[in-house]
């Protein structure tokens, strides 16, 4: 028997709090107090989650954590459950201890029910030495930042550690071959799958796909639940021996499979208690995360917000939405956080954008330009300042619907844009 | 009736990691809009080595990728010895070209043998060597690119490097020296990808496959403008 839970220690909390409480005031990064707690306490976070009735959720893999952190959140709330979840998309281990400290009360008390928290690879590791997750979800294993973590093969290690240390369930996408080696050397009776119906197979590459490799199995592990069918918005799921159809706010094929991760891990922690038709109402009302497809108003036309952070997803993203009738900008940045590697461009197929597209941006326009060039994609007009590339952007294309593919710091970059002409929901 | 020519991507299915298919893909249009045919081939282990070829491209790998393909590389030897004899041009990079020369020793000293085209000699380094690169080549002026290896290449016996390291590591990140050069083949760490921003290496590829198959090549000209504006931009990244 382990230990009875206990919060931690009052001092601590205090202590936190008020570093919380004085970063804030000079407006500092929002880590930096969980950095302060860390150091003080080196059992702060898991003394914090360890008394929650469900235990803790961990997700984690290359592409479509806070969207799927997002709907899992959602879900779990529309159960009535009081869910405690690392929002700020400050996603390692102090961005936890950051967001705690602002959730707990005086005494250290979290009042919450479950903890779902989205992770990186790398910090995952970490994280579960410290805290051993009850549930965790995998969701796919793609070339990702090769400059930060090397090999996808070491990246598909980090998670293997990830589900060793989960102590219930692991959720795996079987889909992804390296997850599936993965679930399958595991205790079967620990695991459960979600996937796709073979129709849709051929819309989600994985890496291993990449260059037409494509030796798909045979046969699959049965799955928790599957996306049999998608048209448009209306996708049919299967959860358990239940088809559900479903009308999706949702945008993209992508965002569609996430939701069926979703509501695959939240079943594995409810078990027969899920309340089924208010799942499905849930799932319905759910829109994405921001920036993953995220729509905003300009001049009384739709703008989306299209992240794009590796081939896979930025694939998955020309796959999910149909250029006709818009207007295309393409925003590349080679900041830390982006990756500084352009190689991953080349990975990508740009033909479904001819005959071509309005702008490029970014520090690394020109790059993205020459990648168009060689799809023999034309590009209407590359400036590398991001926000003179949007007004113009914007000016051009006046009574268009426009959409921009955009890498994490330009995202940011343009979302300060937007947020002086339009509104844009803060995300603290 | 364009002249064609054969463009072989050497196992495109375990050894693509580092957006090696820019490569490919520029030789392929540059070709087209130098006048020619481009033909796409493709060889993975155990397929049959096409009768004409005309260009080689190769890239990097997972580890678990270069595993897969060495066996069969192995037995690739004589032909592809065979080709470089007779001038056909090629490009490795990464773990190609690792595996075009003598041997790869990884750091716990297990030793795997390559094909000996290039005269070097690879070990498994503590650290990996990741950042943009610059280097300066005699024969292609300023090469642009981006290196991740561990593997510490070192040239043996006058064997001529592709360029000088201008900025970051090349080889070994101790001698200043960036890829190797014979015959016609070019090896490399550079990706990013290579040749879309270093189109002076994919024009001397297809110039050295049009001449020895008809004799000439009469290039035309291409707009690079993005590649020269990607270019001066690539310079004043940060490592």
């Amino acid at each position: 028997m382990e230990h009875m839970p206990k919060a931690p220690k009052p001092l601590v909390t205090l202590l936190g709090k008020a570093v919380r409480e004085a970063t804030k005031l000079r407006g500092g990064g929002s880590a930096f107090p969980g950095l302060f707690v860390e150091s003080i306490d080196k059992d702060f976070i898991s003394s914090c989650l360890s008394p929650l009735p469900y235990g803790v959720v961990l997700i984690s893999g290359t592409n479509g954590k806070t969207t799927t952190t997002k709907m899992v959140v959602e879900l779990l709330e529309g159960q009535g459950l009081k869910v405690f979840t690392n929002r700020t998309g400050s996603n390692f281990t102090r961005g936890v201890a950051a967001a705690l400290l602002g959730a707990i009360d005086m005494k250290g008390n979290l009042a919450a029910d479950i903890a779902v928290l989205e992770l990186d690879e790398a910090h995952a590791v970490k994280f579960v030495q410290a805290v051993r997750p009850r549930y965790s979800l995998l969701l796919n294993v793609m070339r990702d930042q090769l400059d930060r973590f090397g090999e996808i093969d070491t990246t598909a290690r980090l998670l293997r550690s990830v589900a060793e240390q989960t102590s219930d369930i692991v959720v795996i996408n079987r889909e992804d071959p390296r997850l599936l080696q993965l679930g399958e050397s595991l205790d079967e009776s620990s695991i459960r799958y979600f996937g796709l119906d073979k129709s849709l197979r051929s819309k989600f590459p994985s890496d291993d796909d990449m260059r037409g490799s494509g030796a798909s199995r045979a046969k699959l592990p049965k799955a928790v639940s599957v996306l049999e069918e998608l048209d448009g918005h209306k996708a049919v799921v299967s959860l358990g021996n239940k088809k559900l159809t479903l009308e999706l706010k949702l945008e993209g094929i992508y965002n569609v499979f996430n939701a069926v991760a979703a509501i695959s891990l939240v079943s594995s922690v409810l078990g027969d208690k899920a309340d089924k038709d208010k799942l499905v109402s849930t799932l319905e009302s759910i829109t994405p995360a921001f920036g993953r497809g995220e729509k905003l108003l300009v001049d009384g036309q739709p703008l989306e917000l299209v992240l794009v952070k590796n081939p896979g997803g930025f694939r998955l993203g020309l796959e999910s939405f149909d250029p006709t009738g818009y207007a295309t900008m393409i925003a590349i940045n080679d900041n830390y956080a982006d990756g500084r590697d352009m190689s991953w461009l080349w990975d990508v197929q740009f033909e479904s954008l001819k005959p071509g597209i309005s702008h490029v941006t970014g520090v690394r326009a020109y790059d993205m330009a020459l990648r168009l060039q060689y799809d023999e994609v034309e590009v209407g007009s590359v400036e590398t300042d991001i926000p003179k590339a949007l007004k113009d952007f914007i000016k051009t294309n006046k009574s268009m619907p426009k959409r921009i593919y955009c890498s994490y710091t330009s995202m940011l970059a343009l979302r300060r844009e937007l947020s002086k002409i339009t509104d844009v929901e803060t995300v603290s | 009736m364009k002249p064609v020519l054969n463009i072989l991507h050497l196992y495109p299915r375990d050894m693509n990691i580092y957006g090696d298919w820019g490569n490919v893909l520029t030789v392929m249009r540059r070709a087209q809009w130098h006048g020619y045919e481009p033909v796409l081939l493709e060889y993975n282990p155990g397929d049959a080595f096409p009768e004409h070829v005309d260009i080689i491209i190769g890239g990097g790998g997972q580890d678990a990728g270069q595993d897969k393909i060495q066996a069969d590389l192995l037995k690739m030897k004589p032909r592809l010895l065979e080709l470089a004899q007779y001038d056909t041009p090629m490009l490795v990079i990464c773990g190609l070209y690792q595996l075009f020369g003598n041997f790869f020793r990884t750091k716990d000293g297990h030793e795997i043998t390559g094909i000996g085209l290039f005269n070097i000699e690879t070990h498994g380094g503590p650290e990996r060597m990741i950042g943009n690169i610059v280097i300066d080549s005699p024969e292609f002026g300023q090469v642009i690119g981006y290196e991740n290896h561990s593997g510490q290449t070192f040239l043996k016996e006058g064997l001529q490097p592709l360029g000088k390291v201008i900025k970051g590591a090349g080889n070994n990140g101790q001698d200043e020296f960036e890829g190797a050069r014979v015959h016609n083949v070019i090896g490399s760490y550079l990706h990013g990808s290579l040749l879309p921003k270093n189109p002076a290496i994919a024009d001397w590829l297809i110039e050295k496959a049009a001449t020895k198959k008809y004799g000439d090549f009469t290039p035309t000209v291409i707009d690079d403008r993005f590649a020269s504006e990607a270019r001066k931009i690539a310079l004043t990244r940060p490592r």
